[in-house]
């Protein structure tokens, strides 16, 4: 028998394996549910999937009485347009601070300090004063989403670019290359796979900052509903948009995976992750 | 006027002497293999002559002119490792030098430009037997390729000097016979005037036309960092006999023994 940390479970097992403790969670929650309605056909902590049905039936595929729109694919509509605007943004501000301090020792001892300084600062702690200069608009969300992931992003591109072997920099120099050149040719090529895969890091933050953001000021938005209905209980609403935001990150993730790996094999070929 | 003058050449580090008063001079066309102890400032001395590093006393002057103290297009250089760029195919990295040099810019050529740079790339890539990996990434090349490639990419700005750091000292033997001869037959057909680090001092017999050998001659056991290391052996490589490569490489290795006894007194 071979030690425990050299058995590998095969392609079947290791699906097996994965599904396991879904189903597990599953079955107990339909058990949970299934006890607590049997004591009490109205309790609303524990819904039954019948009451998730028509739920989501009722908010994505009946317009709402008092807008007519159809608030689910609204909902997912804004919260998805702050979040990539906040996103888009912070990465190339990101993009422009890393490679500019990564490779200019002069900007690097200029503007680095200040964003140390400012990465400290816990970003719902100033949500108030965003609040208070940006109004209550679209302007404020997309601004906490920018405070709260462009500092992290800065400085971890700004430490990969700083990671580029001195060999290359060297090499690109003899070969006549100015900063200029060096910056387009050598750096931002190499850095733009590296910045990818900073922002899928950072996205698990941006819909944090994005769902308290829509939570306290909103008028639509995924996190607007779940705090609404929060009011009235409504499990049945909020469950099903918690695994919506769950499935809608997987999905952002799964896709900025599959173009980094499409649009740099280089990359990931040489860094050996996928 | 000799090619290259080093003169007087020193350096510091604080009170550490890593070199000390080098005076040589090099004319065009010769093959210089250095072998040293490590850390007899054989890289250091690489990297004066790569401008990298600027000498605490003295000046390597080419063609009567000091060396500028930032790397540039007078001096080509391949290092053991991470010579070539990664995001790059093959040809894009033999490319790349004339694309610097013809657009400022934008740093790229297109249409007829572009074609003509095509070409004296894949003619440069064919010189180093890579005309089979053109558009191939480096990731995709063995560490032999690796090496072929930067040479190329090196050499198509035609240097006046080519500075290679041990650069087969990653590779299987094997493989590294052929380097030889594929540097070898380049430094013939191009002329060109070569310094190579090697810490195989039977490469540096077999490769080039004169051997220098980097060793501390001195070495104060209470100050260890007092002295620094000279060229002690300066030999056209046809005089180089069995006898002597072996007398080399025991003082060599004694300099080695030396300073790991005065490391473990410590």
């Amino acid at each position: 028998m071979k030690r425990l940390i050299n058995q590998q479970p095969n392609r079947v097992a290791r699906w097996l394996l994965g599904l396991l403790p879904f189903l597990l969670l599953l079955a107990l929650y339909v058990g949970a549910s299934n006890a607590r309605l049997a004591e009490n056909p109205n309790d609303k902590l524990l819904p039954s999937f019948d009451s998730f049905g028509s739920a989501i039936e009722r908010l994505a595929f009946e317009p709402s009485r008092r807008t007519g729109e159809y608030l689910f694919w609204q909902d997912t509509l804004s919260s998805l347009q702050r979040l990539g605007i906040g996103v888009a943004i912070s990465a190339s501000f990101a993009l422009a601070f890393g490679v500019l301090t990564g490779a200019i020792p002069y900007v690097r001892a200029n503007l680095s300090p200040l964003m140390t300084a400012v990465s400290l600062v816990p970003p719902m702690a100033i949500l108030p004063i965003l609040f208070i200069v940006f109004g209550l608009g679209e302007l404020a969300k997309v601004m906490l989403i920018i405070i709260g992931i462009a500092p992290f992003l800065c400085r971890d591109l700004q430490q990969r670019v700083t990671e580029i072997p001195d060999e290359q920099l060297i090499k690109a120099q003899t070969l006549g290359a100015s900063s200029w050149q060096i910056i387009q040719r050598v750096i931002l090529p190499q850095i733009l796979p590296r910045l990818i895969a900073s922002v899928r890091l950072s996205l698990g933050s941006a819909w944090l900052f994005l769902i308290a953001a829509e939570a306290i000021a909103s008028t639509d938005g995924l996190g607007y509903r779940i705090f609404l209905v929060r009011r009235y209980l409504s499990m049945d609403v909020i469950l099903p948009y918690v695994a919506w935001i769950t499935i809608l990150a997987f999905i952002i993730d799964l896709l900025l995976r599959l173009l980094s790996r499409r649009c740099f094999p280089w990359f990931h070929a040489q860094t050996g992750n996928n | 006027m000799s090619y290259i003058k080093i003169d007087k050449l020193w350096k510091r580090y604080g009170d550490t002497v890593v070199l000390e008063d080098l005076n040589k001079t090099v004319e065009r066309g010769e093959f210089i293999t250095i072998v040293g102890a490590s850390g007899c400032g054989k890289t250091t001395f690489l990297k004066m002559l790569l401008g990298t590093e600027s000498p605490t006393e003295g000046a390597i002057v080419l063609d009567g002119v000091p060396l500028v103290a930032e790397p540039s297009e007078e001096r080509g250089i391949v290092f053991q490792r991470y010579s070539v760029f990664p995001h790059m195919t093959a040809l894009e990295n033999v490319m790349l030098s004339l694309e610097f040099e013809q657009s400022p810019l934008l740093a790229r050529l297109f249409g007829g430009a572009r074609k003509k740079a095509r070409q004296t790339a894949k003619d440069m890539l064919e010189a180093v037997g890579l005309d089979h990996a053109l558009n191939k990434y480096p990731h995709e090349l063995s560490g032999g390729m690796q090496q072929r490639l930067a040479i190329a990419q090196s050499l198509i700005k035609q240097p006046r000097i080519l500075l290679l750091d041990e650069p087969f000292g990653a590779l299987d033997p094997g493989i590294r016979k052929d380097m030889h001869e594929l540097v070898l037959k380049l430094w013939r057909e191009l002329n060109l005037t070569v310094f190579m680090i090697t810490h195989d001092i039977q490469e540096g017999f077999y490769l080039g036309t004169r051997l220098w050998v980097f060793d501390k001659e001195r070495i104060d056991p209470h100050a260890p960092e007092a002295y620094g290391a000279k060229i002690t052996y300066d030999l056209p490589v046809e005089q180089a006999d069995d006898a002597l490569l072996q007398r080399i490489d025991e003082s060599l290795n004694q300099t080695e023994q030396k300073k790991e006894t005065l490391h473990h007194g410590q």
